[in-house]
């Protein structure tokens, strides 16, 4: 169900909202001085039960993660903010960073307070200068109140906030490659465990949370938990609060938009999107992000059985069942960071494929062989095929090598590699294999309109 | 050893690198961040700035060697006055990315990846650059620009060239 909101984005469209003089005339800074009145458990309780689902990509609530963190020890404990935004199809963090910026050094103090850190630092990738530019802003206006730095409120809880940035590497943005990034070294993953929350940055416990997540705990800690989670008409499934959307490709209006979580794709694509462009039909859309498994108008809900959490859907359209963690999950596919590629018919599979492949190929650290050569085979393989010299054996050996990364590899850039070949290969069977007998000439030849 | 190093950053840039260095528990983090100060100065980096990095850092050269290479936006070779990056990732790409590209080389007489032969201007795709809204989009220096057509591209590389 579409109830578009107003609330992690409700300074978007105030002149200098990233001021901290406009964020504080709308109530800004109330949620973290009242965070830092109360207990650090108390604080941890509201974000659990706000159910919120880190906005990052794989959906783990965030107040579970946050309980992981040691209450004691001789160590620091450190927050880390993931701002690497890199994966295919997503630009919804930016818009905070460029727009709010105060809403995220807040939520940082909050974030800070809850996981028993006294430093943060906000991993930006380096491309996003204006995304910098303004949370530094923020971070001076906020030391220059005394909102930051050794008594934020008058509580003596120190607080700091850094901005780190990466230099170029999709890789960086999964959180244990991030933390090698973070200490200055290639970014590359690590083995798990020890978990982030057990030994993370510079060897002490670190909470890693995607920068939309942090940047709802004002909201969160304003409204209430609860409160939070009944937004979502998913709620029942654990999946709580509002979250901005995004989506892109063939729609008339691609953009980011902030709603309840219980969004349809159907919603999405035509409502907030503003729907196909005229003279053009969905081809296909791949949910959240360009690791997500693409998903068909034709395709039906199979859950027949009532213990299933889909089966109030069954026998309906995927497109109208409500992006969430488990829902999208349940259908093979992930809600991921919910910004949507859409793909008209004008689009060929077999060309969205082989740029998928590319970026996945151009983008693995290497560290680990099926990864490495899986994702150059694949490349190769679609190479051949787009060129017209591709076979039906070929197709199925792609099949394999994806099938092979999966699960084999240290951290999930393999599966966010195979996952959206072998999607487009379970969805689009037919189509690739008419491009392959045809040579090309069964393609509309082209992804642009 | 600092004073066999031939490269030596500004007054002012001297004065960020002690900032950044007060931002973390050990000297190694600052190792990115202080690369993109001396790549800010004279647009690639060097050995002599490897050379720095590492001291400054308190690292092998070996590892900032490593750091240098993993990362796509530290340049190993000389660049142009101005970096123009296309994205080509799959949401630009539906909304003509391929076409947009195309143009540039055209226009500039290069393909990516080269640089102009008065040196001005560097070509390079890039991989998504969280603008996929605002498709097709390009990078110049450190501005974006988005929701290209090809006309407004012009308008961009002539405001480059002329300048
Ligand atoms: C290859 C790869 C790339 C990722 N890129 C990002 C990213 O750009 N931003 C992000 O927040 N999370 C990204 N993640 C997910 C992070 O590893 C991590 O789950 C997330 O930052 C945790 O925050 P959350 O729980 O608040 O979502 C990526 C994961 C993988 C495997
Ligand atoms: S799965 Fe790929 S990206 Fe992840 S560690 Fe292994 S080689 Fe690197
Ligand atoms: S695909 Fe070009 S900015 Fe994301």
């Amino acid at each position: 169900m579409l109830k578009p909101v107003k609330i992690l984005t409700k300074n978007y469209d105030t002149p200098d909202s990233h001021k901290l003089q406009v964020y504080q005339s709308s109530g800004g800074y109330e949620a973290a001085r009242k965070a830092l009145g109360m207990t650090r458990d108390q604080v941890v309780d509201e974000v659990k039960k706000a159910n919120l689902r880190g906005r990052g990509g794989a959906g783990f609530p965030m107040g579970v993660k946050w309980g992981f963190m040691p209450k004691d020890g001789d160590k620091p404990s450190y927050l880390v903010i993931n701002a690497d935004e890199g994966e295919p199809g997503t630009f919804k963090d930016r818009t905070l960073m460029e727009r709010d910026p105060h809403r995220i050094i807040e939520g940082c103090i909050i974030g800070c307070y809850g996981v028993g850190a006294h430093t943060a630092y906000i991993y930006v990738r380096h491309e996003l200068h204006l995304s910098k530019e303004r949370l530094w802003g923020a971070i001076h206006e906020a030391r220059a109140q005394g909102f930051l730095g050794p008594k934020p409120f008058g509580v003596d809880y120190p607080v700091d906030v850094f901005v780190h940035t990466g230099a170029g590497a999709y890789i960086c943005g999964e959180e244990t490659a991030l933390l090698e990034s973070l200490e200055g070294s290639r970014g590359e993953p690590r083995l798990r465990p020890p978990f982030p929350a057990q030994r993370g940055a510079f060897g002490c416990p670190t909470t890693v949370n995607n920068l939309e997540s942090i940047a709802s705990c004002p909201t969160i800690l304003e409204m209430g938990g609860e409160q939070f989670s009944k937004l979502s008409s998913l709620h029942k499934f654990g999946d709580g609060g509002c979250r901005l959307y995004g989506v892109s490709g063939h729609v008339n209006k691609p953009g980011v938009y902030e709603a309840c979580i219980g969004v349809t794709l159907r919603e999405l694509i035509y409502d907030l999107g503003g729907g196909m462009p005229e003279g053009t039909n969905l081809l296909g859309v791949i949910p959240g992000g360009s690791s997500c498994p693409i998903i068909r108008p034709d395709d039906i809900v199979d859950a027949p059985d009532p213990k299933s959490i889909l089966h109030e859907w069954h026998g309906k359209p995927q497109l109208d069942v409500p992006i969430g963690v488990d829902t999208m999950r349940n259908l093979g596919t992930m809600a991921g960071t919910t910004c949507a590629i859409v793909l008209s018919d004008r689009a060929c599979p077999v060309l969205a494929m082989h740029n998928l492949a590319r970026f996945y190929r151009h983008e693995s650290c290497g560290q680990c062989t099926p990864c490495r050569e899986g994702t150059g085979w694949m490349l190769r393989i679609l190479d051949k095929i787009v060129q017209g010299k591709g076979s039906i054996e070929e197709l199925d050996m792609l099949h394999e090598i994806a099938s092979n990364i999966m699960g084999n590899t240290i951290c999930a850039f393999g599966e966010g590699a195979s996952m959206p070949m072998l999607g487009f290969l379970r969805k689009f069977r037919k189509e690739i294999e008419d491009y392959i007998r045809t040579g090309g000439s069964s393609s509309t030849g082209r992804l642009a309109l | 050893m600092g004073s066999t190093m031939s490269f030596a950053l500004n007054p002012e840039r001297e004065r960020e690198m002690e900032d950044i260095f007060s931002r973390y528990p050990n000297k190694q983090a600052a190792c990115i961040p202080l690369l993109h100060l001396c790549q800010e100065q004279q647009r690639w980096v060097n050995d002599d700035v490897i050379a720095f990095v590492a001291e400054k850092c308190d690292v092998p050269t070996a590892h900032v060697k490593g750091v240098v290479t993993f990362y796509s936006l530290f340049n190993q070779a000389p660049v142009g006055e101005h970096e123009i990056w296309v994205c080509q990732t799959l949401s630009c790409a539906l909304r003509g990315a391929d076409k947009l590209l195309h143009h540039c080389e055209k226009r500039l007489g290069i393909h990516h990846g080269e640089t102009t032969k008065d040196g001005k201007i560097t070509l390079r795709v890039a991989e998504c650059l969280a603008a996929c809204g605002q498709a097709p989009m390009i990078m110049v220096d450190k501005t974006y620009h988005e929701n290209l057509s090809l006309e407004r591209v012009d308008e961009i590389l002539d405001a480059l060239v002329g300048k």
